[in-house]
């Protein structure tokens, strides 16, 4: 036992020895307040692509900075680059760069340029990771940008309105990004994708943005998987793309009356599964989506489990728990060419004779003071009286108001696990 | 008045109405509990029990028992005893011999199975509607001579405020569609102790549908603590002014 | 003691006392007369508080008792009906009337409820109680305190003849410790003897109010109930 553990010490070694020696001819440069260099700008100007600057602790109060070349900028102990609120912090303009470490703040507003804490201009392969954004107008920007990484950023802002404040993480035009483990709060979107595609969103938390947590547009072929969507003002939107993937995702307690767990518009081919939707005005809001397919989601205590407009079609709801929601389903029209089955809905009254786990008779997820409540929202307020559950009944007897498509014909009599 | 108080009550804990009261609360609470895997199913189950049968219960036996110790507040007033604290001495007794039943038959399998904040709410909400409806009670009993016609008007005010006063706002609120109605639905709200009750328990238990129904108003006036503290004194109000109205009443009425 | 002046009640279109007034003292056994509907128990019950003349006043010891409820303990009041809380036994009613009264214990004058040997069932529910012992302990609560005033409304209706004689002759001692009784009722030979004075009612109105004596001289008629009918007749 012994000898195999000294062999593999020495293969250690070996190991490092060769590493060292390859990156011997890069040099590192030291950034600090006290100098000899103060200048994070003077560093990557005098240093050679591939090169190291070490910036240590300290307030660095500095015109924006300019990255023109494969570097690597590594704070330590979270050195603060300043905008004053004046100007953009950091402009990389070079493939190949990595920035961590730096506690970025004060980045400059204003109402007709999208001035951003770090921007990233046509580029490959940059990593921005392990930074803390403070109240920036955007936080990291990409345009143009092709197979770039963001991830284990903190980004907070303060804003109070949509108008005064910008996104948290902004990809425009970019592809093959991939968004991980990024914490993003107090902005306007937490992350922003706009004609961007082939790219992954996973892991982050996206909380308490003033409008969306994700906002999605024009962007095909993407993932988003096992990010937690809390408490933005209006949920996640997710609108005129093709071939999204949603999976494991958390959307909780995204609260109001244009508020959404995801609000879906114009999407196709597209699938959402695994997700939790918990305590939200509306679960999943669809309008115009086609070849959708929810599955093996759970839906728990929201306003309104999912609201599918007339407008979709072909779209799949299956295998979904629908726990504890005040209404499980509401439309606008009587026409559905959705299909819902062998989903769990907790409402369902109905009997199993021959125990084979699925209720004998349909389940009508649409409830009257559903269709009611979305005619004239205000009667809300009469929601669970004595006149409502007498509709409800009433509706049961003589049916005629809900659309006589809308129901799931194998409702399963236990919840999924 | 302590005193009369005491008596009252002790007439009233034996009282094999009361009793049977708290029992078939007991049995539909804990059957509900038990054959809902779900508690929280349970507690939907019971709000209609919380919000229609408990101001029944409450209105129609206060009515009846007030008629039926006629003579006993006669002898009572006979004797050296200011009126109010006699009137006031019945409701005490009433109120609290009915909280009782309601607390022992649906508070406690509530608080055992669901002491959730909508638990919580549901059953402080079940005693307030209890102490409005002991209260109605008084007024309905103290402005009607005969018995007969007094339990039918007791009758007749639980109707109102479980279905008719609901029907009438929800054909209002079609009727005036086109406009704003989410001032006036607050104010329709604090008209009727039953709705302000049932809307306190949807805040807990349908919060984050109410949170998209309606606009700002409601969720500001409903939704902040102070909103919630103007509705539980305003329900307290409803068990305040039928009982200084009925105490007035009784003051002056020929026995 | 009790001087009402000018009391008038009217129950809707009825009226019920019409401008009665009355002078009642200390040491007089009153029997209040009248056909059914005659005012009785209306004028009683304004003495009591317990309904409000519309328009007159009625003095107690020389208070005006509207708006008053003290003067009450000074008086012993028996109802026509006596009905209690269903569920409390006697003892329990007798005590909540101790405990309301504020009474202590030595200055009660429990000599009815002996003599009616209610002693023996003090742990029975009111409800369960008939007609007759329920006025035996309605009898016993208006003598329970000593009052100066007794205001008995149809007391012997409902009592055996046994009962009767018992309380005829506890209101023959109260007479005879100088306090005033007012008693009502329609069966007259059962207080012929113990009786003062006598008010008449009719429809409301007071007809006459006179010693006995006088009324035993105007008629020429010496028991009360044959002088009584001798006016109802006359009356007609």
């Amino acid at each position: 036992m012994k000898s195999i553990n000294d062999h593999m010490k020495n293969l250690c070694l070996a190991i490092s020895l060769v590493v060292f020696t390859i990156t011997a001819n890069a040099k590192t440069w030291i950034v600090r307040p006290a100098g000899p260099l103060q200048s994070l700008q003077e560093a990557i100007n005098n240093a050679m692509p591939g090169d190291t600057v070490m910036v240590e602790r300290g307030v660095y109060r500095q015109p924006t900075i300019i990255v023109n070349k494969p570097l690597y900028l590594k704070g330590i102990g979270y050195p603060v680059l300043d905008g004053q609120k004046k100007h953009e912090i950091m402009i990389i303009k070079s493939s190949r760069v990595v920035v961590e470490g730096f506690a970025v703040q004060h980045s400059g507003y204003s109402g007709y340029n999208d001035i951003a804490a770090i921007r990233i201009v046509n580029s490959r392969s940059v990593t921005i990771r392990n930074n803390r954004f403070d109240d920036n107008f955007f936080g990291i920007y990409s345009q143009h940008a092709t197979g770039c990484t963001i991830s284990g950023n903190e980004l907070r802002s303060n804003a109070i309105n949509e108008i005064n404040s910008a996104n948290g993480i902004h990809c425009w035009k970019s592809d093959s990004m991939q968004i991980l483990n990024n914490t993003i709060t107090g902005h306007r979107d937490g992350i922003y994708f706009e004609f961007v595609t082939n790219s992954i969103i996973k892991n982050n938390t996206s909380t308490g943005n003033v409008r969306y947590g994700l906002h999605f547009m024009f962007s095909n072929d993407d993932a988003y998987v096992g990010n937690q969507f809390k408490d933005n003002g209006a949920g996640v939107a997710v609108m005129f793309s093709k071939g999204v993937i949603m999976l494991q995702n958390t959307f909780i307690e995204n609260w109001g009356s244009a508020a959404y767990g995801i609000l879906l518009k114009e999407i196709s081919d597209s699938r959402i599964e695994h997700n939790r939707f918990v305590r939200n005005t509306t679960g999943i809001y669809m309008e115009g989506t086609n070849r959708i397919k929810v599955a093996k989601n759970v839906f728990h205590n929201n306003g309104w489990a999912l609201k599918i407009q007339a407008s979709c079609s072909d779209n799949t709801v299956t295998q979904n728990n629908f726990l504890g929601n005040s209404f499980d389903v509401a439309t606008n029209g009587s026409l559905v060419l959705n299909s819902f089955n062998s989903n769990y809905w907790d409402k369902y009254e109905g009997y199993d004779l021959n125990r084979d786990g699925v209720g004998d008779v349909p389940y009508r997820p649409v409830s009257v003071y559903a269709m009611i409540a979305e005619r004239n929202p205000v009667t809300m307020m009469l929601f669970r009286s004595f006149i409502t559950s007498l509709l409800d009944k009433a509706e049961k007897t003589i049916p005629g108001f809900i659309p006589e498509n809308l129901k799931d014909d194998q409702p399963r009599m236990k919840a999924f696990k | 008045m302590k005193k009369i108080i005491k008596y009252v009550l002790l007439d009233l804990l034996r009282n094999r109405i009361i009793i049977a009261f708290t029992l078939f609360l007991a049995v539909i609470s804990f059957s509900v509990f038990n054959l809902e895997d779900n508690p929280s199913k349970g507690i939907l189950s019971l709000l209609n029990l919380v919000l229609i049968i408990v101001p029944l219960v409450s209105i129609v036996f206060s009515t009846i028992y007030v008629y039926n110790a006629a003579e006993f507040i006669e002898l009572l007033v006979s004797q050296p005893l200011r009126r109010v604290n006699i009137w006031l001495s019945i409701f005490t007794g009433l109120a609290a011999s009915m909280c009782v039943a309601f607390l022992v038959g649906c508070g406690v399998p509530v608080l055992i199975y669901a002491p959730t904040d909508v638990g919580l709410m549901m059953t402080a909400m079940g005693l307030l509607l209890t102490i409005v409806f002991v209260a109605i009670a008084l007024l309905a009993s103290v402005l009607t001579r005969d018995k007969a016609k007094g339990i039918g008007v007791a009758i007749l005010l639980w109707f109102y405020f479980t279905l008719i006063f609901d029907g009438i706002v929800l054909f209002l609120l079609f009727q005036f569609m086109d406009y704003p109605m989410e001032k006036p639905m607050v104010v329709f709200s604090c008209l009727n102790p039953v709705d302000l009750a049932r809307i306190l328990i949807l805040l807990k238990l349908d919060i984050s549908a109410l949170m998209g129904a309606t606009s700002a108003i409601f969720s500001d006036f409903f939704g902040s603590k102070w909103g919630m503290m103007a509705t539980v004194l305003i329900m307290i109000a409803w068990a305040l002014l039928p009982l200084w109205w009925s105490v007035r009443k009784f003051n002056r009425k020929d026995l | 003691m009790i001087i009402a002046t000018n009391v008038t009640k009217k129950f809707s279109k009825l009226t019920a006392l019409d401008d009665v007034s009355v002078t009642c003292t200390k040491g007089q056994t009153i029997s209040l007369i009248g056909p059914n509907g005659s005012g009785k128990t209306t004028f009683i019950k304004c003495l009591l508080g317990m309904v409000v003349p519309d328009s007159g006043f009625i003095t107690f010891n020389k208070q005006n008792i509207a708006h008053n409820w003290q003067y009450r303990s000074a008086i012993g009041y028996m109802p026509q009906i006596g009905r209690y809380p269903e569920n409390m036994t006697i003892a329990q009613v007798l005590d909540m009337m101790k405990d309301i009264r504020k009474r202590s214990a030595g200055a009660l004058d429990e000599e009815l409820i002996h003599s009616f040997r209610l002693d023996g069932m003090m742990h029975k529910r009111m409800g369960t109680l008939s007609g007759g012992t329920r006025q035996k302990v309605s009898a016993s609560l208006a003598f329970l305190f000593n009052p100066d005033v007794l205001i008995l409304d149809e007391p012997t209706a409902g009592l055996d003849p046994l009962s009767t004689e018992i309380l005829k002759e506890k209101i023959m001692k109260e007479k005879q410790q100088g306090k005033l009784a007012m008693i009502t009722s329609h069966i007259l030979s059962d207080l012929d003897d113990i009786v003062t004075e006598v008010i008449y009612m009719e429809e409301g109105k007071l007809r006459f109010h006179k010693s006995l004596g006088q009324l035993q001289e105007d008629t020429g008629e010496k028991k009360l109930s044959r002088a009584i009918a001798q006016v109802m007749s006359a009356g007609n």
